[in-house]
């Protein structure tokens, strides 16, 4: 949308020049000592303003720069040569090495197949839950305030809630057992997953429910009118309006619950500490521990794969998106 | 739809119409019923948490551990305490005490500590990263060019990094800096940061250039048209984004387990996590207290918050 955008303008701003030129051209020359004049003033302009905006932009771009970009710019030589004191430029094998790392691997392996769990569950359970907000049920808002309030609670404090809900002794066993289920120690077993994802869509799903909202209710209202008059079904309405309007929404909340879920280390880290069980050991413990051996290179490695896994992430938004976009808008 | 069968007389027609209608008004109505029954049930299971850590900051040690002791096994020596062999969950103490809180507050210090450096890690941020952002978005937002573009999706880029990526160029620079394990390793990435940039350009490309491009016809400088234009059309803004820099930075984990070795500077929020089992009863007030400024900023500032992150929707900026 937005290259279109640009083209157009580029063709309609060659067409004024063109204009402009066959114009002098046909007039008299006795103008263009006026014209000489507005021309300088205007170039006069844009200087003035191209000094001030990058004026207002110097202190967040030097921070940005030395915080962010160019030491990253440090990690990208770190992950290339063999230790940062000899320099010796060693390929792809720090890469192959970190690959290699059977912890990495794991925790790469964790943190996928919890992407794979979380991800599609918080998506459709926020959209399920914004549809139902949306429906016109009464307490509107207080329903938004109590599903939001878990965005705000510090994780920190929930845990030990958490923890009592989910100990070997604890709630969810007893009424599991109540109903003749199995005792599970949640936290040590390969069921750890699952009260991680729940925390996480606990604490994720009010964000993106918000964000369905927003786009749900910027559908058309006369389009959804004209629907109902025609007698479409609520279900009929929904799967083909109101989706193709939420397409884009979609999109975006899948992608950013994939990076929050690549964030869920706090939650595991306050939960279960330094050392998880097995399933819950994830990229961010495996970079602490790096850290802690101060492998630069392996963790330069590691963040660059992380890296180019996230951009690859958001060109697909992107390059989706002005897809997508163009449908619904044009 | 029944459009196949003509009716035999109007009146049979319109008898059918308003049937039809009171049908679609009864099912209209029966899912609104079963939307709230389900919103409620949901709502039930997101504040089950918060409550109980509410309520259970209530009640005494003495309670608490009959109560979890189970989970926690308090190692007290001396007295018989009751510990209940499965895990009781109340809602409701039995006797309301603040004996906790008067722990946490009058007796035990070091929470007040590690609440101070919450604290002390927040504010400065949350006011300089602000300010920067400002700066520089009214620069992204106001004119136009090639090279700001660029420069703005690389922000978009480094502010959807997740810290395993953005903590090694940190813990670099800290590191070159001299200042890993003090408090200028958390405070100056988190002045930097990219995020508050990128929400207050969407918020700021949205006031109309014809207000600011009377402003400078009118004879107002750029400094002017940024104080006394763009920032009071930009306060709703201004404050969702606090909003949203407060959460984030309120609830750090990340940053201080890996540039602060010295755990005298870890704010309360890693401090929790290794609270010993012995004062668990204490935990939940802490915990509480740690809940309580976050828990303001909601109340206050819902409707902020709840713009702020519609405005997220769509990253194009």
């Amino acid at each position: 949308m937005e290259l279109i955008m640009k083209a157009r303008e580029k063709v309609s701003g060659q067409a004024q020049k063109l204009n402009r030129y066959l114009r002098r051209n046909a007039a008299e020359q006795t103008d263009t000592d006026v014209k000489k004049l507005a021309k300088k003033k205007s170039t006069k302009k844009t200087i003035r303003e191209m000094v001030v905006s990058w004026l207002f932009l110097t202190p967040s771009l030097l921070g940005v720069l030395t915080f962010f970009v160019l030491p990253f710019c440090v990690v990208v030589f770190y992950s290339l040569v063999n230790n940062p004191i000899q320099k010796q430029f060693v390929g792809f094998s720090n890469f192959v090495r970190v690959f290699n790392n059977n912890a990495f691997r794991l925790a790469a392996l964790n943190t996928a197949k919890f992407s794979i769990i979380a991800v599609p569950l918080a998506v459709a359970l926020s959209l399920f839950l914004a549809v139902v907000m949306e429906s016109g049920i009464p307490f509107k808002s207080q329903f938004r305030s109590f599903f939001l309030s878990p965005m705000m609670v510090p994780i920190a404090s929930i845990v030990l809630i958490w923890q009592v809900l989910f100990h070997y002794n604890g709630i969810v066993n007893e009424i599991s057992m109540y109903f003749g289920g199995p005792k599970i120690d949640w936290l040590k077993s390969d069921k750890a997953q699952i009260v991680v994802v729940i925390l996480f869509l606990w604490k994720n799903l009010g964000y993106n429910m918000i964000l369905f909202m927003a786009a749900l209710s910027s559908v058309p209202k006369d389009l959804l009118e004209v629907a109902r008059l025609e007698n479409a079904t609520e279900m009929q309405i929904f799967w083909s309006i109101k989706m193709r309007y939420l397409s884009s929404t979609i999109l975006f909340v899948t992608i950013m619950s994939l990076i929050n879920s690549f964030k869920v280390f706090r939650e595991i880290y306050l939960l279960t500490g330094d050392y998880p069980y097995d399933t819950l050991y994830m990229m961010q413990h495996f970079m602490n521990n790096t850290f802690a051996s101060v492998d630069y290179q392996k963790l330069s490695a590691s963040a660059i794969m992380m890296a180019i896994v996230i951009i690859i992430l958001m060109l697909i938004m992107f390059i989706t998106e002005d897809r997508y976009g163009r449908d619904i808008e044009g | 739809m029944s459009g196949l069968k003509l009716p035999q007389s109007e009146t049979v027609f319109y008898e059918r119409a308003i049937r039809k209608a009171h049908r679609k008004k009864r099912i209209y109505r029966y899912s609104l019923v079963f939307g709230t029954i389900i919103a409620a049930i949901f709502a039930v299971l997101f504040l089950t948490p918060i409550i109980l850590t509410v309520t259970n900051s209530f009640m005494s040690s003495s309670e608490i551990s009959a109560n979890y002791g189970v989970i926690f096994k308090t190692t007290q020596t001396g007295g018989k305490v009751f510990v209940s062999k499965t895990v009781n969950l109340k809602f409701i103490p039995d006797i309301v005490s603040f004996s906790q809180y008067y722990t946490v507050l009058f007796k035990s210090p070091e929470y007040l500590v590690k609440f101070w450096n919450s604290v002390i890690y927040v504010v400065p941020i949350l006011g300089v990263q602000l300010m920067i952002a400002m700066l520089a978005s009214y620069g992204f937002a106001r004119y136009h060019g090639r090279v700001r573009e660029i420069i703005f999706f690389i922000y978009i880029v480094l502010m959807l990094m997740p810290y395993q990526v953005t903590l090694v160029p940190n813990y670099l620079v800290s590191s070159w800096l001299n200042i890993l394990d003090t408090r200028w390793a958390i405070w100056l990435p988190g002045f930097f940061s990219p995020f508050a940039v990128y929400l207050l350009t969407k918020f700021i490309r949205r006031i109309p250039a014809e207000v600011m491009e009377a402003a400078s016809i009118d004879g107002a400088g750029e400094w002017e048209i940024f104080t006394k234009i763009c920032m009071p059309l930009c306060k709703s803004g201004l404050i969702s984004i606090a909003i949203l820099v407060f959460i984030d930075y309120w609830n750090m984990v990340e940053q201080p387990l890996i540039l602060l070795a010295n755990d005298e500077l870890h704010p309360l929020s890693v401090f929790l996590s290794k609270i010993n089992s012995g004062e668990i009863s204490l935990a939940f007030a802490v915990a509480v207290i740690y809940l309580v400024p976050p828990l303001l900023i909601f109340l206050y500032g819902e409707e902020y918050l709840v713009e702020g992150i519609s405005y997220q929707g769509g990253l194009k900026g």
